[in-house]
């Protein structure tokens, strides 16, 4: 297949393409939503550990 | 001797729960009341053609009652809950799914079978035929309970919840869906004048499952709520 | 070796291990679905049928492959943590929910989108279509449930007896779809079962296949490490790992 026809996708280029993109979407949001909660969580319990090493 | 004591507090907590539910029978009418509305609607909804009605009104008036089984689910442990009786069930010394099984009867006896009879006049109001209204109730009378059993489960596990009832119908809708299947199709099929043999059995099957099952699932789900 | 299995129920060595796991495991799956990616976008032949068409198979069968699989996980680890009480069976069940609905919402979405050249809408009352939609809203329910009740502990049992209710009506519930579609749309003919697949095309779909499984097994132990991290804020491990960062 030529590098042509793989972006033509024998004219279902549109339904092809937004399946993947999606797919594609769909793995990110999975991978970056607990790097994200992961960097939330210890960011509030350190803070949490600052707070209570001043008060003591 | 415990046998016997425990089919005597199932007997028991039935008829408690038929005579408190008697005492307040405006609330028995509001599902009845519910369920012929809501049938009623449709035809102003989508236009009074005789042929269309007939060819969705089975389907029509058991998506009412499903709707109207969802409604009344809330009432199966809620007073019992809010009173403190229903963390006595779960002490007491008789299995807790048998307690669990009376209590969906009578939800049953109370909603359930009220459908069945005010069935024929629903099949009136949207022209069905005979053979359809017979076998209009007799799917009702084996889905009903099924209804009952499995929503129990739901109310087992939201009667702890602040907003319960709203996830009550996300949780127990999608478990519906055979009961519906089966049984609105049966009456469809039972109109044509074909045999509905396989509907009926598969409708049972559902049935034998959900008496089996499900109390063991809700006196589960119950224990957990009150933790 | 048994020491290691008794290591993993522990909330902390788990947290350990599966952070050492989790880049091979990811190596793997980059691996696997590049090739399967190549092979099936630029290697594989075109379905003499549907033309270039059916390559969102690639993406669309796997993804629905693993909604069922990990409902089934979601299910078992439940039921684990119901009867013997580990924690750590319990976070598994919680950490696979998102992760499923957003599988089950992918195969929904690109079922969909193969459905319009095949089909000609958007959307089909096709079984298996339907009884994915029936399986995310039973996935939703599991998320609101949990959402909904405060202590973890309560929350996750409760989401167990609803995930093992749900994993013993979904057999019934799809039975229940393909047999109301065959009287309603008549033989419709779905590629999605066709008997006898090309091999050149068959060899994508599993690579694909084992590419989603272990992308699973990543993304839920990166998810199962954050959930501990929640549970155990108070010990001292936890604090220690916070302090540090």
């Amino acid at each position: 297949m030529t590098t042509a026809e793989f972006f033509h996708m024998g004219g279902y280029a549109f339904y092809v393409w937004t399946s993947y993109g999606l797919t594609l979407i769909v793995l990110l949001a999975n991978v970056l939503s607990p790097l994200r909660q992961r960097r939330k969580i210890l960011a509030d319990l350190a803070r949490r550990e600052r707070r209570e090493r001043k008060l003591k | 001797m415990k046998t016997r004591s425990t089919s005597r507090a199932f007997t028991l907590l039935l008829r408690r729960d038929l005579t408190l539910a008697f005492r307040q029978r405006a609330e028995m009418i509001n599902p009845l009341l519910f369920f012929v509305l809501v049938t009623a609607l449709f035809p102003l909804g989508i236009g009074a053609d005789p042929g269309l009605l007939r060819s969705i009104g089975p389907g029509i008036i058991w998506v009412a009652a499903l709707l109207a089984a969802m409604l009344s689910l809330d009432s199966v442990f809620r007073s019992d809950f809010e009173d403190g009786s229903l963390e006595h069930f779960l002490l007491s010394a008789h299995p807790l799914s048998i307690l669990v099984l009376a209590k969906t009867l009578a939800h049953w006896l109370i909603t359930g079978l009220p459908l069945l009879i005010v069935a024929p006049l629903l099949g009136l109001l949207l022209d069905l035929s005979a053979d359809a209204v017979w076998t209009l109730i007799l799917t009702l009378a084996l889905g009903t309970p099924v209804l009952s059993m499995v929503g129990a489960i739901g109310v087992a596990l939201t009667v702890g919840l602040r907003r319960g009832g709203m996830i009550l119908s996300l949780l127990v809708l999608p478990l519906y869906v055979p009961v519906l299947i089966f049984a609105a199709n049966a009456v469809e099929t039972a109109s044509a004048g074909l045999p509905i043999t396989a509907h009926l059995s598969l409708l049972t099957a559902l049935l034998a499952l959900a008496c089996s099952l499900s109390p063991v699932a809700t006196a589960a789900a119950l224990k957990i709520s009150l933790s | 070796m048994w020491r290691f299995f008794h290591k993993l129920g522990s909330p902390k060595h788990f947290y350990r291990i599966a952070g050492a796991w989790i880049p091979w495991l990811a190596l793997f799956c980059a691996g696997f679905m590049l090739v399967g990616l190549y092979l099936g976008l630029w290697v594989a032949p075109p379905d003499y049928q549907q033309g270039e068409s059916y390559r969102i198979m690639y993406v669309h069968v796997p993804a629905a492959w693993m909604s069922l699989f990990i409902y089934v996980v979601m299910a078992g680890a439940g039921a684990i943590g119901l009867i013997w009480h580990m924690k750590l069976a319990e976070v598994m069940a919680i950490s696979s929910a998102h992760i499923g609905a957003s599988f089950t919402f992918l195969a929904l979405v690109t079922g969909s989108i193969w459905g319009k050249p095949m089909w000609g809408t958007w959307w089909v009352w096709d079984a298996r279509l339907t009884s994915e939609l029936i399986l995310l809203f039973l996935y939703l329910g599991v998320i609101a449930l949990h959402n909904a009740v405060e202590d973890k502990r309560t929350a996750a049992r409760a989401t167990s007896i609803l995930a093992i209710v749900g994993v013993v009506n979904i057999p019934i519930i799809h039975y229940s779809v393909e047999w109301w579609n065959t009287l309603h749309q008549g033989p419709t003919v779905t590629k999605f079962d066709a008997p006898s697949i090309d091999v050149r095309m068959l060899i994508p779909l599993l690579l694909m296949a084992v590419a989603f499984k272990l992308f699973y097994a990543v993304v839920v132990l990166m998810r199962a490490r954050c959930e501990i991290l929640q549970r155990e804020r108070n010990t001292q491990w936890v604090r220690q790992l916070a302090g540090e960062s």
